[in-house]
């Protein structure tokens, strides 16, 4: 599949959300833990080698589940290979779920069920709708459609 | 670099909702032809693919940083797709109609992830507000007699000052409902992303927290909480209605036993 690498290049060297070092295990066979400098960036999670400047791989977090695993480590997979892990070790438990909660938050589709949610709560307290200030109360993005399985 | 390309594969096709859809003439790189795809856009990935029936997206531009303007081109309806570095590639794209166009270049210039995070967290401070009272005070509130007005940046004011308050507080304060118990009135956590919980039902997802730029982990949940405007009008109400106690019981105690 094709895409952009130099902007999502130039999005990796970003302020990030969050950053550390963490041990890291690729879902391939016979994969082990290896030191990595992860950084998450809008719904990006990239992962680079400790001393290198540019990304060896990133992580688009759309459709995917974060679980706590043994202690300190945490794995995320994606909703149509659900065996196919990534894991991360953490030096901490609190890291860990630290990790698990920033990575939950962290798709576009989860900042639109949050919108659309606090878009209805206002609705129901004041009668109005607080997208119509900004005048996108009709985008597509901002329905309250219910979502299919 | 690595990418998820079989999960981003997946995320294209899934029946998630698509923010728009429809076929567009994509430039080509070098060459000038236009070819016609088959585009759907989905939270900041604008995905293409050869056919509306294909299985899998050729490719994948990702919208983050980009701005979105009208060009001049010998295609009609033509727009561009830029970026901010200096080789940064255009991508040139023409609709099929005015109106399509016009709703493409609305679509896609929303469609950062960054522009949903300033609106989410518009709304997000707009409900605290409408819970727990504006920064400073609470909006609908009448000023308390003895001129005590509570300053618009209240959350750095100690509780020692709070205490020198006026002779009569007032029964009601007029504000907004204020729910004094944190959580009461919030959704419940979701414990996975991705959409679904284990029944199927859309659960509404909790307040996020305040985000950091920076990378320090470490309690940014506790300090963020501790910054929120809404703390002060919390503290204004506990503290004042201890005064109050305190005020009742020394007035009852100078009038002494009733003879």
């Amino acid at each position: 599949m094709r895409y952009n690498e130099r902007e999502l290049l130039s999005l990796a060297r970003q302020p990030a959300e969050k950053a550390a070092e963490v041990l890291m295990r690729l879902p391939k066979k016979g994969s082990v833990l290896k030191k990595r400098l992860v950084k998450l960036v809008v719904n990006f999670l990239f992962y680079f080698r400790t001393d290198e400047a540019e990304p060896i791989g990133a992580l688009l977090l759309e459709q995917c589940r974060i679980i706590k695993e043994e202690e300190n480590v945490f794995s995320i997979s994606f909703v149509e290979e659900p065996e196919r892990k990534y894991c991360f070790e953490c030096d901490s438990e609190e890291q860990c779920q630290e990790w698990i909660e920033a990575l939950k938050r962290a798709s576009y589709e989860f900042m639109r069920r949050s919108l659309i949610f606090y878009r209805n709560e206002i609705q129901k307290m004041t009668g109005k709708d607080p997208l119509e200030q900004y005048g996108i109360s009709e985008e597509a993005r901002f329905q309250l459609e219910t979502r299919k399985q | 670099m690595k990418l998820n390309e079989r999960s981003l594969a997946f995320y294209a096709t899934c029946d998630s909702p698509a923010d728009n859809a429809g076929f567009l003439y994509k430039r080509g790189e070098r060459h000038t032809a236009y070819h016609r795809r088959w585009f759907v856009l989905k939270g900041n990935m604008l995905f293409y693919f050869e056919e509306r029936e294909s299985r899998e997206p050729v490719g994948v531009i990702v919208l983050e940083g980009c701005t979105v303007e009208l060009c001049d081109s010998a295609e009609e309806f033509a727009f561009a797709i830029r970026f901010g570095g200096t080789k940064s590639r255009t991508y040139v794209l023409a609709a099929e109609s005015q109106a399509a166009m016009e709703a493409w270049v609305k679509s896609l210039s929303r469609a950062s992830f960054d522009y949903m995070r300033l609106v989410v967290r518009e709304l997000e401070k707009q409900l605290e507000e409408m819970r727990w009272g504006p920064a400073g005070g609470c909006g609908g509130c009448r000023p308390l007699p003895g001129s005590w007005k509570p300053k618009p940046s209240g959350s750095e004011r100690s509780p020692e000052r709070l205490l020198a308050l006026p002779t009569v507080l007032p029964k009601e304060n007029g504000c907004a409902v204020w729910n004094n118990a944190p959580g009461a009135d919030r959704p419940p956590d979701t414990s996975s992303c991705g959409g679904y919980d284990s029944e199927g039902n859309p659960r509404p997802p909790p307040l996020p927290p305040r985000r950091r730029a920076s990378s320090s982990e470490a309690g940014s949940a506790v300090v963020a909480a501790a910054e929120s405007p809404s703390i002060f009008c919390r503290l204004h109400e506990q503290y004042g209605q201890e005064v109050a106690r305190l005020r009742q019981d020394w007035l009852e105690r100078r009038r002494g036993p009733r003879p």
